[in-house]
């Protein structure tokens, strides 16, 4: 058993390095390509909106960063449900290789929309079921990261995320949702809603293309991030490895 | 196979479970999850004197400002209900009739006297062009067509009915 694990725990990351290796030049490039056009369209190429001016074009950066945030997350919970479920090392690695970028992603969406807030709303922050549910899910990475850490056993720290992560999913259609079941200061859906968007074209192109610019990036960085994760396994592996024919010779 | 099926499944029923405990008691606590309520689900609240949030559209043709500009008058509506509030205090950019509001204080003589007032806005995004070719067409009576969220009354279906003529 040990060892037919072993043999698949090197196996697939290794199918996986060749595979990143090829796919990250094209992420990194989309993600910087995207990003120059996206930034030029909602900063220039995009009219302003009739009744918040130009402070709509925080939406450019608010709502690709929202709608990271919840993808990254499911993201890593169906991983942390692989993990659990079929005992998958990389999916073990993925969801802790990709928990940083949601925490970051979530952190700009709370920020950009707290900026947003003050001049719309007139306040930077309000406790409604939507802007509450968003800051319980930049809670949930946060205590993702320090659970995986926590243990002595890497493998250990990883199951108790895993958990975490399947427990913390409860969390992501409330966030969805939150604004059509109860009355909420923040506005319902514009782009993913029944009907289709209530959103202008023009408005719409600049949007997408930053949504497509942060999952580029997102892509990017978590295959990077993996790498380095799987490298860091491999050494380790070769330490205990020269460690034990030490001891032994 | 049987091992890996049966985690499977466990993990299946304890999701299952997690969902169902979250979603008994979400609707539980329905009442204290409402960030405002509305002027009709005011007929029905008790509310006492003490603090709460009202939350409609900023009835048409109602702002009144004092003389010393200080102190403004406005009736918030759901087209079904109307509540005459009172605020002292600047009020925020998007604040304008026929704009979704939301606003913090106590209801004296039936009159609400905000505290705070927010301004809450919609989920239309357009350019001022596309807005003005819609009122020329006669699709939107002001320039907004907001309503003050999902709220369960029913009220944004009417507001929308009301505005779209």
């Amino acid at each position: 058993m040990s060892w037919g694990q072993s043999m698949h725990r090197f196996a697939n990351p290794a199918r996986f390095l060749r595979l990143s290796a090829a796919l990250l030049p094209w992420s990194a490039g989309a993600a910087v390509i995207l990003t120059i056009v996206g930034l030029y369209l909602s900063l220039f190429g995009s009219p302003p909106d009739y009744q918040q001016g130009e402070t709509v074009r925080i939406m450019y950066i608010h709502v690709p960063a929202a709608w990271m945030s919840l993808f990254v997350y499911t993201n890593m919970a169906v991983a942390a449900g692989a993990g659990l479920v079929w005992k998958h090392p990389l999916a073990d690695l993925f969801a802790k290789a990709a928990a940083p970028i949601g925490a970051g992603f979530t952190f700009v969406c709370l920020v950009t929309g707290s900026l947003w807030g003050a001049p719309m709303w007139g306040t930077w922050w309000v406790w409604d079921a939507r802007l509450t549910s968003v800051l319980i899910l930049f809670f949930l990475y946060l205590g993702y990261m320090a659970l995986v850490n926590a243990f002595d056993d890497p493998q250990r720290g990883l199951r108790a995320g895993n958990v975490l992560l399947l427990v913390g999913i409860v969390n992501v259609p409330i966030i969805k949702f939150s604004v059509d079941w109860w009355n909420t200061l923040h506005q319902p859906a514009s782009v993913v809603k029944m009907g289709g968007p209530s959103i202008d074209p023009t408005m719409l192109l600049p949007l997408l293309v930053m949504a497509g610019a942060f999952t580029a990036y997102f892509v990017a960085v978590v295959l990077l991030r993996l790498r380095a994760e799987i490298t860091q396994r491999r050494i380790q592996t070769l330490r205990l490895s020269a460690a034990g024919e030490g001891a032994q010779g | 196979m049987t091992r890996k099926k049966r985690r499977l499944y466990m993990l299946g029923l304890a999701l299952l479970g997690l969902g169902s405990a979250t979603a008994l008691t979400l609707t539980a606590f329905q009442d204290n999850i409402v960030f405002f309520y509305s002027p009709t689900q005011l007929q029905t609240q008790q509310v006492g004197d003490r603090s709460f949030r009202l939350g409609g559209l900023v009835e048409e043709g109602s702002v009144r400002k004092s003389t010393d500009g200080l102190v403004t008058e406005f009736r918030v509506t759901d087209t079904a209900h109307t509540i005459d509030v009172s605020y002292r205090g600047q009020l925020p950019d998007l604040f304008r009739e026929g704009q979704g509001v939301v606003a913090e204080g106590k209801l004296t003589k039936g009159v609400f006297v905000a505290r705070e007032v927010l301004a809450k806005h919609d989920e239309n995004y357009m350019p001022p062009e596309v807005s003005e070719a819609l009122k020329q067409a006669g699709v939107y009576k002001d320039a907004n067509s907001a309503h003050p969220g999902a709220a369960p009354s029913g009220a944004p279906g009417t507001a929308q009915a009301a505005t779209a003529k």
